[in-house]
């Protein structure tokens, strides 16, 4: 038995009257790879706001790494070894995408507003060379070198979220949240982001909670999977389990006479 | 903002280092250099005329730098700059008189000092934005403009205060020719400063706050300490300005620091190039020789025999102060991203002439 790095307990989120997340609770294990699949308005993106602190939930708790994150701003969960992308890209558009992956590396330096300027004096050249080197690991890593010195705003859309990937993986997390890493990409493009979680996954040991609508990537390379719909946890475990559920068949593979009888039962 | 940055073929960089350089190319390196040594020639071969402009230039550059600090790259809003230009003006020239500290170190402890106040007047920057917070920092002109004009024991009030050259080593700066120096120092350290700065953790955060506050927050950046801390910076800059002037001039009166230097300051950095350190100083070339060229023109113009004719004379005078407002309102509207990005354009043109399109 691994131990688990995630623990969500109880979480409940509204808004207004909207309730996006009811009651969820689910742990995710050290070194795995989790993915959260639902249908649009699911609640997925809401569990990931609440995992990374952009969300405060209602009731519940989040133990992160054995920490009681709950009430932790994002910029301090970040400290802690947390990273995410986003569903709408959420790069510095404006800065280099050099730039862009030194950001990740804010919480690992220590120059400041003196010693930053006296550049040359303070020791500040040689820790920001120190750390272009680890960011230089990430950028081969991703395979994005010939794009380094291009600013982040003008890439294309799968460039972009390669850079967002980078941008986390400069933290140094321990756990990576990815919401949509594949969404609008061509089939090239997926392949290679796989390859890039898989990896990142298995090389560098992070743990990575990613939500995804590709069943065919989902199946291939998680090691649990859950369902929300409605905000409410419909089913978790491995994935050909969750896949066998005849819900979710009928939501993802459109296998329309099991899904009435599920349904059925439901109503 | 840069664009692709365009480098000459032949020119690799070999290590990190080579690569993080504030000058792009050796060649540009080089011209930087030649220009500083051919202005520390200057007292020497120009008019002290054009030394009193480019002092001028200087400490305003200097506070200018700061406000791009805080407007162009952390993407915030102040409309109270000229006040903290003012308050390092007055703090400087108070620490002299009152504790006997001697010039050269009141220059500094007054951009502190203000950075200090700044931050006080910038603490409503965490909680709000925008429209608002110029508001809050209009408050802040107005509060220290009338914390001038009463505070006697700062300021000297009404009479306002008198600020001792800048003494080294038995040696005061108290001429233009002299204090040349002084300004030509301290704007390329402040330069140099705002250059390292961008280009270091602090500076990344502050255009991580400005481009994207939320991914920022995610990637481990207090947002409330960036916002407060680039109103430091930012007075920390006008405070060394202003102190600057304040010893230049020898004389500080409280009547100069109003809500017009503040939108001077805006406009400076808007003409020159918000988020730019070298844009900053196009735009406060460019507004300090603007009423200089047009001063000339109308000079040309009364020569001529419409001189003679008073109501062309006025006319002129009048049109002169528009001209300033015509200037700014045309750049807003054709060049909105300010004079550093229309030279890298023709910089670019340039390089791969004649290939250009
Ligand atoms: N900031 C917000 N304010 C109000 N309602 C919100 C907010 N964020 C999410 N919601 C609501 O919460 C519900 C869940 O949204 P969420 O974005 O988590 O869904 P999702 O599963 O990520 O969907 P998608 O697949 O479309 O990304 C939706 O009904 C949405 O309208
Ligand atoms: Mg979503």
């Amino acid at each position: 038995m691994t131990a688990s790095i995630l623990n969500i307990e109880q979480i409940s989120l509204a808004f207004g009257g909207v309730k996006a997340l009811t009651d969820v609770s689910f742990s995710v294990k050290q070194g795995s790879v989790f993915s959260i699949i639902g249908p649009n308005g699911a609640g997925k993106t809401s569990m990931l706001n609440c995992i990374s602190g952009r969300y405060r939930p209602n009731s519940g708790k989040i133990i992160f790494d054995g920490k009681d994150v709950t009430h932790l701003r994002p910029n301090d969960r970040a400290d802690l070894g947390m990273g995410r992308t986003f569903q709408n890209l959420a790069l510095f558009a404006h800065m280099s995408v050099l730039d862009n992956i030194m950001v990740g590396r804010h919480h690992l330096l220590k120059n400041n507003w003196l010693t930053g300027p006296l550049y040359w004096a303070s020791g500040a050249q040689k820790e920001e060379l120190a750390h272009r080197r680890k960011v230089e690991e990430v950028i081969d890593f991703l395979e994005i070198s010939h794009i380094r010195k291009s600013i982040a705003g003008t890439l294309s859309y799968g460039l972009r979220k390669r850079v967002e990937l980078a941008r986390a993986m400069a933290l140094n997390p321990k756990l990576i949240l990815l919401d949509e890493p594949m969404a609008g990409m061509n089939l090239e493009e997926k392949e290679d982001m796989a390859r890039y979680i898989l990896d990142l996954n298995e090389e560098f040991g992070i743990t990575v909670v990613m939500i995804e609508h590709d069943m065919g990537v989902v199946m291939d390379i998680s090691h649990e999977v859950m369902v929300l719909d409605f905000g409410k946890k419909l089913i978790s475990g491995l994935p050909e389990e969750v896949m066998a559920d005849p819900y979710v068949k009928r939501a993802y593979l459109g296998l329309e006479e099991e899904a009435d009888v599920k349904l059925e039962e439901v109503s | 903002m840069s664009s692709l940055t365009m480098r000459p073929c032949g020119d690799f960089r070999t290590s990190y280092k080579q690569d993080n350089t504030i000058f792009e190319t050796k060649t540009i390196k080089n011209i930087a250099i030649i220009t500083i040594a051919l202005l520390c020639s200057a007292p020497y071969l120009v008019d002290a005329y054009y030394l009193t402009l480019f002092i001028q230039i200087s400490y305003l550059g200097i506070a200018a730098l700061g406000l791009n600090i805080l407007v162009g790259y952390t993407g915030q809003i102040s409309l109270g700059h000229g006040a903290f230009f003012g308050f390092g003006a007055f703090a400087s020239a108070w620490m002299n008189i009152s504790f006997g500290i001697p010039v050269v170190f009141c220059i500094p402890l007054a951009g502190f000092l203000t950075m200090g106040v700044g931050m006080v007047f910038g603490l409503p920057a965490s909680r709000i934005k925008g429209l608002y917070l110029a508001i809050a920092t209009l408050a802040a002109q107005f509060i220290l403009e009338d914390f001038f004009a009463r505070a006697d024991w700062f300021s000297g009030g009404s009479a306002g205060s008198s600020a001792d050259p800048i003494n080294l080593f038995g040696f005061a700066f108290d001429t233009d020719e002299s204090f040349f120096y002084i300004a030509l120092f301290a704007l390329v350290f402040m330069y140099i400063w705002g250059c390292n700065l961008m280009r270091s953790r602090e500076g990344r955060a502050f255009i991580a706050v400005r481009d994207h506050y939320l991914s920022a927050e995610i990637m481990g950046i207090k947002l409330n300490k960036y916002r407060l801390l680039s109103f430091g910076v930012s007075s920390f800059y006008a405070g060394i300005g202003g102190a600057l002037y304040a010893h230049y001039l020898g004389y500080v009166s409280a009547e100069g620091f109003t809500l017009f230097m503040s939108i001077q300051f805006l406009a400076m950095i808007i003409i020159g190039g918000l988020g730019s350190i070298k844009g900053t100083l196009m735009g406060v070339v460019f507004m300090v020789f603007l009423p200089e060229a047009l001063e000339g023109g109308v000079g040309l113009m009364k020569m001529t025999e419409w001189g003679n004719i008073p109501m062309v004379v006025d006319g002129l005078a009048y049109i002169k102060e528009m001209a300033i407002g015509l200037v700014i309102i045309l750049f807003l509207i054709f060049e909105p991203e300010g004079m550093a990005h229309r030279w890298g354009q023709i910089k670019n043109y340039w390089k791969f002439y004649p290939f250009s399109y």
